[in-house]
């Protein structure tokens, strides 16, 4: 289970998110919607550990454990993963490194190609990591390599940006795959936390809980497609009112 | 001819080169003993064929070798060569057997170009010839050894390597000292002359020590189709390094590529630079550095410069600081003198971007692993052309100094 309690995050001494509460089972997936600059990002790369995301307030607890104040990189280690909206080009370092970097079983580094034949990406082992990848090759780079983390903790920001039809369907079953889907619910360890603009990657991936952030604080929880169709209808504007209402409360 | 270079020679022996610090001869002797001539190579005491197999020079197995030649100071102690059609030998030898070398002798090179070719020409401490006569291709690499053993020296070589018309030639030189920390000297000449159709490829290790002096001068002519790769590894602590070698594209579609690879500790000063003429119609050259300072101080050169129809040129320095101290310092240019050519270059030099250590560390690698993957990353220069065999050597190579860098 992950716990996101009273948190507050500053960024080069500017609060971002003003008291976030969140909370996500093991096993399940939640959607987390917002216009542009309300703190969705800022809350994955908090979890997720980057030292930018300065915690000002509150606490994340992960599995029982307070990692509120632990580094970036014993984080991937105790199982948060993440995918990144726009990862930076690293000259050099081939794909295959960095699937093999990730690789949470490293006794078996053929495991990468299955990984990449899956992930439609065989061609890319050996090029620079994200180094004139289009977007929809970018984020099928990026589950992969979380494929290879198994992380138990996934974290998705807009996974379908950038990605034509032809591929959304393919990010979808990564996807999937990455949150244990074809697993009973008892089953299943995998958590998913998914920033979505477009919601399409709804039609693709079951989704437990929604959230909309607004201004830093999440507020509307609810079945994720009813909050998008509300969305849709309504706008965010409308969204905010309900979130005065239910930012008193504790999700 | 002989003394007329010689008078030519002695004109521009005190003149300073136009590059890099003025090093005083006068400091360096210019005798040494001679060395016994070894058949059998493998027999050179372990400590020397350990310093020349950290240069790529391999002595116990050299079956992965066409041929091999060694220098220790002034003195040629072996070369042999086990495929037809390929000659490796001393250039004194070379001279006495052809009368014709003295078209190639001084005829890429300038003899007076300053006064380390002046050195070179009055010292003659021989250098070795390899030469692929036409339509041969070497199944293994050439290797090539100059080495330094006695202290304060200074080692003048004269290299000539001519590949024949459509002939393939790898040649793989190591240049090493076995003095710890006591200053030495190296002066090289070497001319490539790669006629129509001919590859060469030349990849040269570096392993000198923080006293030593290096002054290489490196010149290529390529002929229609030819091609010519260079390789340069310099990852060893070094005093002082100034080097520019030049690549005349004369004929169609003649390709010089440059790749080097250099590593600067603290101490070490590095000019080095890669120049090139695109004189021959639709000609092309690329020229690749990776330079990275622990704290010395790099100077990286390059200059490509098209004088003919369809000339493409691609000029790419890029240099990582490691450490807050020491400097890198990149200078590309490129000078065209017609329309229609195709020239262009990239230059960045910085630290590494704190965004992309995040990036690696987010998959679960500490600072420490995710630094040593970027800079291990960064060293590597796929080259195109090179054989397999050669390009492992190459990454072992690198591989082995980067124990050294972390």
């Amino acid at each position: 289970m992950l716990e996101i309690k009273d948190l507050k995050v500053a960024i080069e001494g500017k609060e971002i998110l003003h008291g976030v509460n969140l909370t996500i089972k093991s096993g399940e997936t939640s959607v987390l919607f917002g216009p542009n600059g309300s703190g969705k990002t800022t809350l994955l790369m908090t979890i997720m550990g980057f030292p930018r995301y300065q915690v000002t307030g509150g606490a994340i607890i992960f599995r029982g454990q307070d990692i509120t104040h632990t580094s970036l990189d014993e984080r991937a280690r105790l199982g948060i993963g993440i995918s990144f909206q726009r990862p930076p080009v690293v000259r050099g370092v081939k794909t295959r490194d960095m699937v093999l970097a990730a690789m949470k079983d490293k006794s078996q580094p053929d495991a990468v190609n299955t990984l990449a034949g899956k992930s439609d990406l065989l061609d890319f082992l050996d090029r620079d990591i994200n180094h004139g990848f289009s977007g929809g090759e970018i984020k099928r780079s990026e589950l992969m390599q979380l494929l290879a983390q198994q992380p138990e903790m996934v974290l998705l920001d807009e996974p379908e940006s950038g990605v034509d039809l032809e591929n959304i369907a393919l990010i979808g079953r990564l996807i999937n795959e990455l949150l244990q889907k074809g697993s009973p619910m008892h089953g299943r360890n995998a958590m998913g936390l998914i920033i979505t603009h477009t919601g399409h990657i709804l039609e693709y991936v079951n989704a437990r809980n929604g959230y909309i952030m607004l201004d830093g604080l999440i507020g509307c929880m609810g079945d994720p497609r009813e909050i998008l169709t509300e969305i849709k209808n309504r706008g965010y504007e409308q969204c905010a009112q309900c979130t005065f209402r239910s930012a008193q409360h504790v999700f | 001819m002989s003394s007329n270079l010689k008078d030519k020679a002695k004109t521009a022996a005190n003149k300073a080169a136009a590059m890099g610090e003025d090093i005083d001869l006068a400091k360096f002797t210019r005798t040494a003993e001679p060395q016994q001539y070894e058949t059998d190579p493998s027999r050179l005491d372990a400590a020397t064929k350990n310093k020349m197999l950290e240069a790529g020079v391999i002595l116990d197995d050299p079956r992965a070798r066409t041929g091999t030649f060694i220098q220790i100071d002034n003195t040629p102690i072996h070369s042999s060569v086990k495929q037809d059609g390929v000659e490796v030998m001393p250039v004194s030898q070379a001279m006495q057997k052809y009368n014709w070398l003295g078209d190639y002798y001084w005829k890429a090179v300038a003899v007076d170009t300053d006064k380390f070719t002046a050195s070179v020409e009055l010292g003659q401490n021989d250098g070795y010839f390899i030469r692929t006569a036409p339509g041969t291709k070497t199944d293994f690499p050439v290797q090539a050894c100059l080495y330094l053993s006695k202290a304060n020296l200074a080692q003048n070589v004269h290299n000539i390597i001519i590949a024949e018309e459509n002939s393939e030639l790898h040649i793989i030189t190591g240049c090493a000292t076995s003095l710890g920390n006591e200053p030495g000297l190296h002066m090289g000449v070497s001319e490539f002359y790669i006629k129509k159709g001919a590859k060469v490829t030349f990849t040269m290790i570096h392993s000198w020590n923080p006293e030593f002096a290096v002054r290489p001068r490196t010149a290529a002519i390529i002929e229609d189709n030819g091609l010519f790769l260079s390789n340069y590894v310099l990852m060893k602590p070094v005093h002082t390094i100034q080097t520019n070698p030049v690549a005349r594209c004369n004929g169609e579609n003649a390709t010089a590529r440059f790749n080097s690879v250099l590593v600067a500790t603290p101490g070490s000063n590095m000019d080095v630079g890669s120049r090139v003429y695109l004189n021959g119609k639709a000609s092309r050259t690329e020229i690749i550095s990776r330079a990275i300072t622990t704290g010395g101080y790099i100077t990286a050169r390059g200059y490509i410069e098209g004088n003919a129809p369809d000339v493409k040129g691609h000029l790419e320095c890029r240099g990582l600081l490691l450490e807050n101290k020491g400097a890198i310092h990149a200078i590309p240019e490129l000078k065209g003198t017609l329309p229609g050519i195709d020239l262009y270059h990239e230059a960045a030099v910085g630290k590494i971007a704190e965004e992309e250590v995040e990036y690696l560390m987010a998959r679960g690698l500490t600072r420490d692993e995710a630094t040593a993957t970027i800079v291990r990353g960064f060293l590597r220069v796929d080259i195109e052309g090179l054989p397999p065999m050669l390009s492992e050597e190459l990454q072992r190579a690198i591989k082995d100094s980067e124990k050294d860098l972390m």
